[in-house]
Formats: C-alpha cells, structure tokens, sequence
C-alpha cells in the first residue's frame, strides 16, 4: 500500500509554471526530503496535497484512493496534517489556543457546548512535553522564540492521528538543539507509521532522517533516490543544476 | 529543575495583577471612575437621578451597538453601517406599527431589516472580498435612503395599537416595571408595598438594563465559544484561520450581521424613548459607537477586544458629553475631547507595542 501518490502533478499560477509533471509515491513510514532551490515549487507541491489549492492538473491518491481536496480540512480528514513554512499561528493567541484551532475541544449538553480549557492546556501540555519543548501552553504566541513557535506548529500535528505529515522547512528558524529534537520528532513520526515529507534547504538534516530524496527544479523532479544510493555532492548538483538528471 | 509538567501546563505568564495592569480596559474603567467622582462633588446636577437615568440610557444605545462593534472590530474589520441600520430598523418597526401592525410583527420585521443589511455587508466582505470600509461605507448610504423612502417624508409619532407598549420597551425603566408588579400584587400587601419601595429607590432605564445583559452574553460568548475564539483568530491571522479549517467566511458574515442585529435593537428601543421617528435618526452614531469601543481596548487592526471594553467605552464618551454640557463649557468642544481621548487610547496601545516588538 502507498501512503500517498502523485501522478502527473502540475500548478500554473497565470503564466508561472510552479510544477509540472510531477509524479511521486511514499510508503506509509518513509521519510522523502524534498530539495530544490528557492522557487522550485517545494511549498506548492506540498500545498496541493494539503489542500490549500487544486493542481491544475494531475491525481492525488492516498492509500490507493483518488483524493479530490476543496480546501485544508478536508485533507485534514482523509489524515494529511501540515506545518506550514510561515507555521499559521496566531500572535494574539496562546500556544494552547494555537494547536487547537479549528479543532477546539469543548463540553457541555446538546447545543450548549463551551470551550474545554482545561483539558486543551492540559493536552497540549503533555504534547510539548513529548515534543520536549519548553512551552507553556498558557503563553501567547507573540513573546515566543522561533523553536517555541515551531514547537506550536508541530505539536498540531499530533492532535489527529494522521497518515501523512507535511513539513515545510521545519528547521529553517531553529537553533541547533531544537533541531535536533525536530529531527527525532520526525524519526518518531516514522516509527508511528506516518509518512513524513521534509522540505529542507539543509543537507545534514535530510541525509539524517530521510529515507530518500527527491530533488525540484523549475517545478519539475530531476531525482529521486534513496539516501543510501547518493550523496549531498550529487544532491548539490542536481539542485543547482550542474548535474541534469538523476 | 523539578518543574513538574503540571507546573508548566498552569503556569500563567503574569499574575492576576500584572495583566490588569497592561489592560487599557482597566485604566479607562479607573479614568471613569475618577471622572464620575469629580463631576458628583463639582457640580451639583451630575449625580441627580435624572441626569444619572439619562446618561445611562444615553450610553446604553452606544453600548449595545459597541458589543456587535467590537466582535467586527475583533475580527479586524469595521462597519460604519450601524448609524444607518438603527434608522432603518427604527423606521420598520415605527412605520408598521403606524399602520397598525401589532408589536410583536413590527419588532420582528425590524430586526429583520437589519439582519438583512447585515448579511449583505458580510457577504460581499467575506465572500466577494471587497474592504470592509468600502461595503460598509455604502451601507451606510444605502440604509439610510431606504428609511427616507419608507418614512414617505413624514413625522411619524403614533404607533397604532401597540403604541404604548413601543413607549414603555424603549422609554420604561425598572420604576415601570416595579409599579406594575406592585398593582398586580394586590393593594394594601406587604409584597405591594416592597415592590412601591423597589420602584422608587431603583431607577434604571430598560435599555441599561438590557445592556447590561448584553455585555454579560457576550463577554460569556467571546471567551467560551468556538465562534469567541474563531473571531480573535481571524483577526490575528485571518491566513491562519483558514489554513486550520476555521470557517473564516460563514464567522465573517455572522458577525456584521450581529453587529447589525445589535444596531437594529438599538434603533427599535431609540424609537420607543423618542416617540417618534426622523430620518436623521442615528447620523453619526457609527464614529461614536467605534470611538467608544477603541478607548475601551478594542483593537483596530484586529485580534483584540472585550465586551466590558466596550462599555467602559460607552460610558466613558457620554460621562464626558454629559459632563461638558453640566460644567457650562460649549457642546462644540465634545469632538475634541472624544478625539483626544481616541488619541490617547491609542497612543498607549502603541506604547505597549514598542515595549513588546514581536507584536
Ligand atoms: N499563490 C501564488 N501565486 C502566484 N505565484 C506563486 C504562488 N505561490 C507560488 N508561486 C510561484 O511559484 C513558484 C514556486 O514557488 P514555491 O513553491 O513557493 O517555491 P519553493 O517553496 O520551492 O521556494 C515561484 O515562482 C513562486 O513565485
Ligand atoms: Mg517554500
């Protein structure tokens, strides 16, 4: 069974050809990096397959059904979860708040449901915890670091249990310790069986988790290879373009 | 370290007392207090009852439409419809019943009105993705042309059958409501006598009291509810919002649409204390209501706002009108003294800002 299958994928915006024919497939615990150069139609690819906007052309399958998405929730549903590049968190509100949007827990009887304070500060707590991150679930987002942040975004992910997690440069913003934990929260995402799409400008940290590599250029694949049959030299290149194909 | 996972899950950023502190709200309230006692020890007709019972229901019209004021403003939008709207769900309820429509067909009808003026500011806001200035700017045009073409251009000062019904919701106050529970408790009984004695110490006008009940509804709703906590999320990052599943444009249209309803029941409770309707009823009601609401912490960029902000607010800018008025000074200086005091409410917001830079 295939987590996820793209065939044929492609994305105009106007004039701007952001991705074509792209086809990719992931097993369910694998974790494909996913190289390019600024521009190359990382976060588009994985935009689309979180729903945020139609390809112009192509099919998404997850586990071996096609998938039509109209907007994030219903990628949601069918257990794709992202981190977002920019994170969508919300200055104004606490980290607790943050994980839980758009899903908040709540109580009550019939229609008179309130929110469940309690138990979402209570979750979320445990969730930083597992992530080991230093966050407090009360604080407001606006006075925290980029790793706190980060944390936020990622704990998100663990509210659902998704089959698909997408991360759009979870590790840009971070210092070295939190990358670190970054990377054994995905490794401990595989081993939960969750396929996990990394889009990382930083070699060391793909050749450490992933299980493969896949390479943009110009909104098209020129490699995908499992890590133990390349190397950050052959990945350079193919990236930059100094190597066509691989 | 043996901060346990509980300590971290409760722990708050600052005290009770430090977040009371950075709160506009709680400085407004305290300027109002001050100002409430400097006017009953410098001048001697503040703190009558009657001028009390009129600065409170004065500040009741502006504080209700601030409570749908500041769930828009929340979500980063504005809506310069309302003084509009009140006229327009004034004239519906004050024309129906002039043609002798009972109560209960004309109140609904009204509110109706404005649901619908509401709906459509929402729905070319949220789905057609036009500024909420523009839209709102153009209700206010449009709503108010209709009440004119419904008035036919006359005065309207007699409600059909329900007429004293009209006068009593909007013009009552709890001595009404005290009186007529004394008459029906029977003559020459204690519990007659309680009530005779409640109506004469407590004095409060309906539309205060409705207020009142209004603010508590909607400071419940703001911090309880999924909508509550959708509407602060779309003004903090609407992107966001929509990216987590919030259904950004459905909470869109429903808050100009509450923010008309409240404008609605304003105008359906103005009719009844005036007795009477104009088609300039509510002009310029729109720039005190979002004066009011900024100096009591809403935020205009979004994200920000409170329903006891809002009445703070409201009765902030009419201590301030009624009180210039009482100490002799020139009713033509009420706009300066509401400026500056927009002024300073901002000026403060920007000071905690600059302290705080990631904001
Ligand atoms: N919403 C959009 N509208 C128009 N062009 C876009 C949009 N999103 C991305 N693009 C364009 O698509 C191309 C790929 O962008 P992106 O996927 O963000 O690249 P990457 O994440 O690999 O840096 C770029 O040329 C970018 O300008
Ligand atoms: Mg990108």
């Amino acid at each position: 069974m295939t987590a996820l299958k793209l065939t044929n994928i492609s994305k105009h915006f106007g004039a701007i050809h952001a991705l074509s024919g792209v086809s990719l497939s992931l097993e369910p615990a694998q974790v494909l990096g996913l190289m390019g150069d600024n521009g190359a139609g990382k976060s588009t690819l994985v935009k689309i397959i979180a729903g945020n906007f139609p390809p112009t052309g192509g099919a998404i399958q997850i586990d071996d059904r096609e998938v039509h998405f109209a907007q994030p929730i219903d990628a949601r549903r069918n257990g794709v979860e992202i981190v977002y590049q920019d994170l969508a968190l919300c200055n104004n509100l606490t980290a607790g708040a943050n994980v839980f949007l758009g899903r908040e827990l709540q109580k009550g009887w019939g229609p008179f449901r309130i929110l469940d304070y309690k138990k979402m500060y209570q979750r979320a707590g445990e969730l930083f915890a597992e992530l080991k991150s230093e966050t407090r679930p009360r604080d407001l987002v606006r006075q925290m670091s980029g790793g706190q942040r980060q944390a936020v975004a990622i704990a998100r992910t663990r509210l659902s249990e998704p089959r698909i997690v997408l991360m759009d440069e979870p590790t840009a913003a971070i210092s070295v310790r939190q990358v670190a934990e970054v990377l054994n929260l995905i490794r401990r995402l595989r081993d939960h069986g969750i396929a996990v799409i990394l889009i990382s400008h930083r070699m060391p940290d793909v050749f450490a988790v992933a299980d493969r590599v896949a390479v943009l250029r110009r909104g098209r694949k020129v490699a995908d290879k499992l890590i133990s049959t390349t190397s950050p030299e052959e990945v350079t290149g193919l990236i930059t373009g100094a190597i066509e194909n691989a | 370290m043996d901060i346990t996972l509980q300590d971290t899950i409760d722990r708050q950023q600052h005290g009770a007392a430090g977040r009371l502190m950075a709160s506009q709200t709680f400085w407004v309230f305290l300027a109002a207090i001050i100002a409430f006692a400097y006017l009953s020890v410098a001048t001697s007709s503040f703190d009558t009852s009657q001028n009390l019972f009129n600065v409170a229901r004065n500040c009741a019209f502006v504080g209700i439409i601030g409570l749908g004021m500041t769930a828009v403003i929340i979500t980063g939008g504005i809506d310069l419809s309302v003084g509009s709207v009140l006229c327009l769900a004034g004239m519906v309820a004050g024309m129906m019943m002039s043609w002798d429509y009972p109560i209960w067909v004309a109140i609904p009808c009204a509110l109706g009105a404005a649901l619908a003026c509401g709906f459509i500011n929402g729905f070319l806001i949220a789905y057609v993705h036009m500024p909420p200035f523009v839209v709102t700017l153009a209700m206010m045009s449009f709503a108010r042309s209709v009440a004119m073409v419904l008035s036919g251009n006359q005065m309207v000062y007699q409600f059909g059958v329900d007429h004293a019904k009209m006068v009593a919701i909007g013009g009552g106050s709890t001595r009404g409501w005290f009186n007529a529970l004394a008459a029906s408790s029977g003559p020459d009984s204690t519990l007659s006598a309680v009530f005779t004695w409640l109506g004469q110490s407590i004095f409060i006008p309906n539309p205060a009291i409705l207020l009142v009940l209004f603010a508590l509804v909607f400071g419940f709703v703001f911090r309880w509810t999924r909508w509550g906590r959708h509407i602060f999320a779309i003004g903090g990052n609407e992107h966001a919002a929509t990216l987590t599943g919030v259904p950004v444009r459905r909470i869109k249209v429903s808050v100009y649409m509450l923010s008309a309803l409240m404008a609605g029941i304003a105008g359906i409770l103005q009719v009844g204390w005036l007795g009477t309707i104009t088609t300039g009823m509510g002009t310029g009601m729109e720039l005190v209501v979002i004066a009011a609401v900024v100096i009591g912490g809403a935020n205009l960029a979004g994200g920000g706002g409170t329903a006891f902000g809002a009445v703070v607010g409201a009765v902030l800018i009419e201590m301030i009108r009624n009180s210039l008025t009482l100490l002799g000074i020139n009713p033509f200086w009420q706009g300066v003294f509401v400026g500056s005091f927009i002024i300073t409410a901002v000026a403060f917001d920007r000071i905690r800002a600059s302290r705080n830079p990631e904001s």
